[in-house]
């Protein structure tokens, strides 16, 4: 179980906000902290990791002080066994895959290496270095790096942002699967609804610094408008307009389809819901 | 072919090359913890700091000299502390051109292996850190792999100037066969005494070593 309660003044794009927030996370829990950017989301992991220090308050891991402003302790990054994983990846370049874990593990852990590039389908790839690796390559290093050491918590940076829509599904779901494999704790830091939808087993909305929602996925997006029993979100990529209603074209992992609505106030770009209501199917603003 | 060479003498020569060795080698063990320190830490007098480095780039030779002298002499500070310790002069020395050549070449190593550190990602060392390693093994194993091209420039540039050095070790060191007079003096000592056939051997070798050398740093950086 982590506990936080931190506070910490942040410089955003629209001046000075002060980051609050105050929540616990469950052992073996996927959290998704889902927000605009700026708005906190990777300082609160960076806060976790330990790699910037909160102005007040305190991170405790089971029973173990992270953090606590008032007693004076700072556990150093070091001290702490969180794997995080870096939007950027941040791979050595001067090593090769097999390298970048062998830096990671402990002596004894060297067949924990070999079990994670099983597991991560990393084992031709082993004496490459990581320029010549593509993006989801680089992610699956950088996500069994962060293993190697056999960390209880896993902290997650926006991990998937710059990787096209296949990709991006598969590695989901190895992420997931590492997750339960692992019996990890995993805090996921992202601003993609359908990947928060995917993964995480509760989603913290943060806005301004300040957690607005908290809640299961359905919950929290859906607003319970629909019933629920078949939906999915895409992104509108067109508005045609006949007659009185629109035919909207919805992408959707890389399935394109048509929804009629009667509706105007769509724009392209938009994410949307689709779902089916009676018997049409029909689309809602989230 | 040996009237050219008649009064050409090479130890001038490699005085110069083993006074620009142990000044690259001083320098590189120096100007890592300073340049770590002003690429990473934050305090409050860093621009001095980073002010007083670069002194030797705009001061001209004469007055570091001067002033080095007045330090390195037997009444100076480390002078006298150095004739305590070891019972000789630095002046007229070789390990007292070696201490002016290190001062006089400080920037010249410190400026690129800064530019280096600072280059580096930061969340390759914040990377280094969550995986439980320290600041040290970061720094030997991450940091500096990585900007390997910086310590190259760094210590061809030190190397170089040191050989190219002259009113430094001119105002500390003097003109002593074997001992201070590196080729830059041999070349002023012959252009004095009008012997210029000596003085054309002296400044070709110097020009062409120069030469090769920057030849070598920017050839694989095509």
């Amino acid at each position: 179980m982590i506990r936080l309660s931190l506070k910490k003044t942040l410089l955003g794009s629209l001046g000075k906000f002060v980051l609050e927030i105050d929540f616990t996370i469950q052992e073996n829990e996927f959290i998704a902290i889902y927000g605009k950017s700026g708005s906190g989301k990777t300082t609160i992991l960076r806060m976790i990791a330990g790699l910037e220090k909160p102005e007040e308050g305190f991170i405790t891991f089971k029973d173990i002080v992270y953090f606590d402003s008032k007693k004076k302790i700072h556990l150093p990054p070091q001290k702490r066994n969180v794997g995080f994983v870096f939007q950027n990846y941040a791979l050595f370049p001067n090593m090769t895959v097999l390298e970048n874990l062998e830096y990671a593990a402990e002596n004894h852990r060297k067949n924990q290496i070999e079990e994670l590039l099983e597991l991560l389908d990393l084992y031709q790839l082993k004496d490459r270095y990581p320029n010549a690796l593509s993006g989801g390559q680089q992610q699956r290093v950088a996500l069994a790096r962060a293993l190697v050491r056999n960390p209880k918590i896993l902290l997650l940076d926006e991990p998937l942002s710059a990787l096209d829509p296949f990709t991006r599904t598969r590695l989901q779901e190895e992420i997931r699967k590492i997750h339960k494999y692992y019996q990890l704790t995993t805090i996921l830091v992202s601003h993609d609804k359908p990947e928060v939808f995917k993964l995480s087993d509760r989603v913290l909305i943060l806005e301004d610094g300040k957690i607005c929602n908290v809640g299961k996925p359905q919950e929290v997006f859906l607003n319970r408008r629909t019933s629920g029993k078949y939906s999915f979100i895409g992104t509108i990529i067109d508005i045609k307009t006949v007659d009185v209603i629109q035919i909207i074209t919805i992408e959707t992992k890389g399935e394109i389809i048509e929804v009629v609505s009667s509706e105007n106030n769509f724009s392209v770009g938009e994410q949307v819901l689709v779902s089916s209501k009676a018997f049409s199917p029909m689309i809602i603003k989230i | 072919m040996e009237k050219i060479f008649s009064n050409v003498d090479f130890t001038s020569f490699f005085l110069s090359l083993k006074l620009a060795f142990f000044t690259t080698i001083l320098l590189l063990f120096i100007s890592i913890p300073i340049s770590y320190f002003l690429a990473y830490a934050k305090f409050r007098f860093k621009a001095f700091l980073e002010a007083f480095i670069s002194l030797p780039l705009v001061l001209p030779p004469t007055v570091l000299g001067f002033y080095l002298l007045i330090f390195l002499s037997k009444n100076g500070i480390l002078g006298s502390l150095w004739e305590r310790l070891f019972g000789n002069p630095l002046i007229f020395r070789f390990e007292g051109i070696l201490i002016a050549s290190v001062v006089f070449s400080l920037p010249f190593m410190v400026h690129p292996l800064t530019a280096g550190f600072r280059s580096v990602n930061k969340s390759l060392i914040e990377a280094s850190y969550t995986l439980g390693k320290s600041k040290l093994t970061t720094l030997f194993k991450i940091i500096i792999p990585n900007i390997k091209y910086s310590f190259i420039t760094g210590i061809v540039l030190t190397f170089i100037h040191t050989v190219g050095e002259f009113g430094v070790v001119l105002m500390v060191g003097g003109s002593i066969e074997g001992e201070t007079k590196v080729i830059s003096i041999s070349i002023y000592d012959a252009v004095e005494s009008l012997d210029y056939t000596t003085a054309h051997v002296y400044s070709g070798i110097l020009l062409i070593f120069s030469f090769l050398i920057l030849l070598f740093v920017y050839l694989p950086n095509k």
